[in-house]
């Protein structure tokens, strides 16, 4: 699926822009270290966690987006950061376990 | 032959990473395929991390030959008493500021040895810990 038909899925916000524009796999979780262990290329990445160091670790495991539920934000300085690193990041109103339901209706496989 | 050393500051967690993506995009310059890349990327977070949340400082070293990749972490202190507890998936003394960001899951050793070729890890309590990886290129 591209970013962009995600975008509308979701109801999301970019908050910031990256360069890739496909979703290979999709996972939520909160917990870096799990996550650091499941990243693959391409992957869409639901987490509530908003520091620095999830652009880091959606960037060490070639994902393609973050996706925060509940309209949560990040600060600007953590935006900066995802652009420079590619990474896209959404905010979407929807809960976690919506946008994982909503995900993999439309066929977007498990990481 | 390359060899880089990168210090890694004690709960400095706005810097941490940057080792990490150093060590990545040096590899990819040498062509690294893609799969062993994401191995060395999980290992050398999960050792950087391990020494902002655990040590008092450290450094992490990476070397690159034709036969392989080698990273390796120093610490200087505290040491870890048990260390087949902390290699246990689950076990963390993290404490409640890292485990707040999402970090102390209890994984960051097991990740690494599931993720390298070879895995071996000597601690001194009181001393400090070193930890070596080996990542076979081919």
């Amino acid at each position: 699926m591209r970013i962009s038909e995600l975008i509308t899925l979701l109801d999301a916000r970019v908050l910031a822009e990256g360069n890739k524009a496909d979703i290979t796999c999709g996972y939520s979780c909160d917990l870096l270290s799990l996550v650091m262990g499941r990243g693959r290329e391409g992957m869409a990445w639901v987490t509530v966690q908003t520091h620095l160091n999830v652009i880091a670790v959606a960037s060490l495991g070639e994902m393609a987006c973050v996706i925060l539920p509940e309209g949560i934000v990040m600060e600007p300085p953590i935006l900066d950061k995802a652009r420079e690193e590619g990474i896209t990041v959404l905010s979407s109103p929807k809960t976690a376990f919506a946008i994982c339901g909503l995900m993999h209706q439309q066929g977007i496989p498990p990481a | 032959m390359m060899h880089t050393d990168y210090p890694v500051e004690a709960g400095d967690f706005t810097r941490a990473g940057e080792a990490s993506a150093d060590i990545k995009r040096r590899l990819r310059q040498l062509g690294v395929s893609t799969e062993l890349l994401r191995r060395v990327a999980v290992a050398s977070y999960e050792l950087e991390l391990n020494i902002v949340i655990h040590s008092v400082g450290g450094q992490l070293s990476l070397e690159v030959d034709s036969q392989c990749v080698r990273l390796s972490s120093s610490d200087r202190g505290p040491g870890i008493v048990d260390v087949a507890q902390a290699m246990r998936e689950g076990y963390s003394t993290a404490n409640d500021e890292a485990r707040s960001m999402g970090f102390g899951a209890g994984m960051g050793l097991p990740n690494m040895r599931r993720n390298a070729d070879v895995f071996t890890i000597d601690s001194v309590p009181g001393r400090g810990t070193d930890i070596q990886m080996l990542f076979e290129l081919a």
